[in-house]
């Protein structure tokens, strides 16, 4: 019940609204007086969560927000309610859903972030690889400087593992030296994961402070570090293809 | 506040049900026979009727052309979908089938769509039900495989409709097992529920605590059940049939129901008996003969039950558990009684699987449970909430015939997302979108759910409007879409057109036809019914009027007997129902004295050495005396 009350007053100092059943004045997705189910605003996620901006977020405490806001929004609870009230619990649980499962996930939730600073990631840009299919060529893909020649080195060894698998031959020595790149790369994805990790903890410090440039620095920071983590994830994932095939 | 009862219903490949909350325990509501399965099957009677249930399976065997089973696998497919099904399955198609129209089938010279037939099955649930409350059911809870797609479950939902039921929520099968499970349970815990029902294949894990029923992956086959044991059944019959005596009989419907029929029946006695035999009668005075033992069985079926090992490794993975985390597996539909089954369900998850619940009723009374909290539940109740979600990955298909991934599967619902577009061409006014489920690369590979445009996009330069698409799944599974161009505000006008299913206008025509010709099915039937017993109690008048009890009636009687006999003679003519009932009402009352001298007459005739049948009482089946009032409904 504690917690509840905190969620409501710190969403209801970003979001304040009347309830319309009751009239109380503080009023979220429900009305903590009277309980009624609230119209959807077009918050964010966090918002939505009563959470500030910051990407460390205990989730025991988030699963547990989820749960309780599910007992109270969730459209079975409103069969027998009006059609305004079934339409408002069905959209309320519809981003309550949406919102945890963004949140709960680190990399989503920092994703998500980022979309929210206003950026897109080169990675998952629909329009990079609508770009690449119509022109035929490869997605344009920003390949980490530090890694270009191992990449290179990578696709030689990958192109050749094909023309073997092709000629039904399977060099031993070969599939040794993709597992243990796959390996390396693997070892770089946890040190790109744990860098991210730390420039969660400068945004969650600098975010509060009035400092343009120094969220932005922060904020491509976690750009860069996402990108590589995805080039490599992706790497990874190709070897993989290849080499169980 | 709703003081009617809204019921659970289990519309299943093989066997439906209704139940409701009685109290603090959900029930199942039998049907007139007694009992509490209703078989899925349709028939149409000589008279053209609609019979659905125990009494349509005997139109099975003798008229298969007018009856029709298993009607779940045909509900949102279109023909592409159903090669299979139509290889193995009698079902017969409408002739003028166009490719992307709704499946029609045929019974008798009559064709229905999927939903009408399911339609009728469930307004004999619904009636089943009105019977035991004596009070109307247009409310209810619907059941479906967790693994059906957008399209089967709209079908369900519009079968629902037809039938003059608002469906007020369709619910995954093993999460509708998992709640009598865990009302009659009351643990917390991680439990999987292996579902194996005569066409359908479902796996769900979920996760019970304090009430709440989180279901965490599920996985399935849409095209795997019961069903496949028996076609395997009888292909090797059919193979044995033409090899041992020659005879090809896979063109004789009622050959091929009779050992369908045969087939299932050992197929349930080899649970129990480690043998079985199979004796079917063939033209020409053949007989075929052929005992199985369980061994062969169990040999026979293992491909077929392997085919649940994939998904059950899958859903695992997406859960995130392995086998030694779930704590009870719980198993539902009448396949798992095969002890094949149960072995194998105990090696994947290494423990034995619990069969305290009854797997042919589970999802009927889960479906009762979740309808009782949708009106409002109870003390019992007053915890539980289902948390499910949507089966399959929901994309769009973008630029080089890819499906972009824009809600995954195994996502709570409801859930959205929210897409946008823009217009490629300088005052393009339309876009248009087509919607995918599956878990694969490309469109072709996925299923297609519907394509639809968006319409009155202000003309604007290419690349300047902004389209924002909001795509929702909502709680049952089933998926809507709005849309809003930004910059002028204005909601754009959507026209969906479903892949594999019927338009609005469609399904309210269906309610209306459904409507209409029930309400003459009921008039006709009665009809029939009063001429029938107008037939009776003349045939017996006649009779009495060669007793000598006839020649004990005053003058005056036996001329105002015979004025009402010629008057129910002249209505029995007509259409008018209820005229014919009243004219039976008056020449029963015109005849009473009658009656009571052929009593005496007949007593004391058996009181003379004769017996009741020389004393020649005439035939009356129902009742024990020619004129005396019978007992109808």
């Amino acid at each position: 019940m504690a917690t509840e009350s905190k969620t409501a007053s710190s969403m209801a100092e970003t979001v304040g609204r009347a309830c319309w059943s009751c009239g109380a004045a503080r009023a979220a997705e429900f009305c903590t007086n009277c309980g009624k189910v609230q119209p959807p605003q077009s918050v964010d996620y966090f918002t939505f969560f009563g959470l500030p901006r910051k990407l460390s977020i205990d989730v025991v405490l988030l699963q547990r927000e989820f749960y309780e806001l599910s007992r109270k929004l969730h459209p079975d609870l409103y069969g027998q309610t009006s059609k305004q009230e079934q339409e408002w619990s069905l959209e309320q649980s519809s981003l309550l859903n949406d919102a945890y499962r963004t949140l709960k996930d680190p990399i989503k939730r920092t994703e998500y972030l980022l979309r929210l600073e206003g950026v897109e990631l080169e990675e998952q840009s629909k329009k990079a690889t609508e770009t690449a299919r119509d022109s035929g060529e490869i997605k344009k893909q920003v390949v980490p400087p530090d890694l270009l020649e191992e990449v290179f080195e990578l696709n030689m060894q990958l192109e050749e593992l094909r023309m073997n698998r092709k000629m039904g031959e399977d060099d031993l020595a070969l599939i040794g030296e993709l597992q243990a790149q796959k390996a390396e790369f693997e070892k770089k994805f946890e040190v790109l994961s744990q860098e991210l990790k730390q420039y969660w903890d400068q945004w969650d410090r600098v975010v509060d402070l009035d400092q343009d440039d120094k969220r932005r620095q922060v904020r491509d920071k976690m750009v860069d570090v996402l990108n590589r983590r995805n080039y490599i994830r992706n790497l990874v994932r190709d070897v993989n293809e290849a080499l169980g095939s | 506040m709703s003081n009617q009862r809204i019921v659970g219903i289990d519309l299943g490949t093989t066997n439906s049900l209704v139940a409701f909350m009685q109290g603090d325990v959900p029930v199942v509501i039998p049907g007139d026979d007694g009992l509490n399965l209703v078989p899925s099957v349709v028939a149409l009677d000589e008279n053209d009727q609609i019979i659905v249930g125990n009494a349509a399976r005997k139109y099975l065997i003798e008229t298969p052309e007018r009856a029709v089973y298993s009607i779940k696998r045909l509900m949102g497919r279109g023909i592409e979908d159903i090669r299979e099904e139509l290889k193995l399955f009698p079902f017969r198609l409408a002739e003028d089938l166009q490719p992307g129209e709704v499946l029609r089938i045929k019974l008798g010279d009559k064709t229905f769509t999927p939903p009408e037939s399911s339609a009728f099955i469930l307004r004999k649930l619904k009636r089943n039900a009105e019977r035991f409350f004596a009070a109307p059911v247009t409310q209810a809870v619907i059941t479906v495989p967790a693994y059906f797609n957008d399209a089967q479950r709209q079908a369900t939902k519009d079968a629902g409709r037809i039938a003059g039921l608002e469906v007020l929520r369709l619910v995954n099968e093993p999460t509708a097992a998992s709640l009598a499970y865990g009302l009659d349970q009351k643990q917390n815990g991680i439990v999987a529920v292996y579902d194996l029902g005569g066409g359908t294949f479902d796996i769900s894990i979920l996760k019970l605590h304090d009430g709440i029923f989180e279901v965490m992956a599920t996985n399935g086959d849409t095209h795997l059940g019961g069903d496949d044991i028996d076609n395997l059944l009888i292909t090797i019959a059919l193979d044995d049939i033409q090899g041992d005596l020659g005879l090809n009989v896979r063109r004789n419907g009622e050959i091929v129901q009779t050992i369908r029929k045969s087939v299932i029946e050992a197929k349930i006695a080899l649970s129990s008996e480690p043998a079985a035999k199979l004796d079917i009668e063939l033209p020409g005075g053949n007989r075929y003969q052929r005992e199985i033992t369980r061994q062969q069985f169990e040999a026979l079926i293992r491909p077929i039950l392997d085919r649940t090992i994939a998904p059950c490794k899958q859903v695992m993975k997406d859960a995130g558990v392995t086998p030694e985390q779930i704590e009870e597996v719980v198993l539902v539909g009448g396949s798992t009684r095969i002890p094949t089954v149960r072995a194998l369900v105990k090696e994947m998850f290494r423990r034995e699987p619990h069969t305290d619940l009854n797997p042919d009723e589970v999802v009927a009374l889960g479906a009762a449970v979740q309808a009782h909290i949708l009106s409002g539940g109870s003390e019992v109740t007053h915890n539980m909430l289902l948390l499910d979600v949507t089966p399959l990955s929901l994309g769009i298909e973008v630029a080089g015939g890819v499906t972009d991934k824009i809600i995954l599967r195994n996502s709570t619902v409801p859930a959205s997302s929210t897409q946008h577009y823009t217009t490629q061409v300088d005052g393009q006014v339309n876009v248009a979108v087509h919607v995918l489920q599956g878990e694969r690369e490309l469109a072709k590979d996925c299923r297609s759910l519907a394509r639809f445009d968006l319409k009155g996009i202000p003309p604007m330069p290419a690349g300047l409007p902004r389209i924002e698409v909001k795509f929702l799944i909502d709680a049952n599974g089933i998926l809507h879409v709005s849309a809003r161009e930004q910059r002028s505000g204005k909601e754009a006008e959507i026209e969906v057109q479903p892949s594999y299913g019927l338009t609005d206008e469609q399904v309210e025509s269906m309610i209306l036809e459904s409507f209409d010709s029930a309400e003459e099915d009921f008039r006709q039937r009665q009809v029939i019914e009063a001429r029938n017993e107008a037939e009776t109690i003349l045939s017996a008048l006649e009779k009495s009027k060669k007793s000598p009890a006839w020649g004990q009636l005053a003058n005056g009687e036996r001329k105002q007997i015979s004025k009402l006999e010629k008057a129910l003679q002249d209505v029995k003519q007509q259409d008018d129902y209820q005229k014919i009932r009243k004219a039976i009402d008056v020449l029963n009352q015109g005849t009473m004295r009658l009656a009571e001298l052929m009593m005496d007459t007949a007593v004391s005739t058996a009181l003379k050495g004769k017996t009741m049948e020389q004393a020649d009482m005439g035939e009356s089946p129902e009742t024990g005396h020619p004129v005396a009032k019978a007992d109808f409904e």
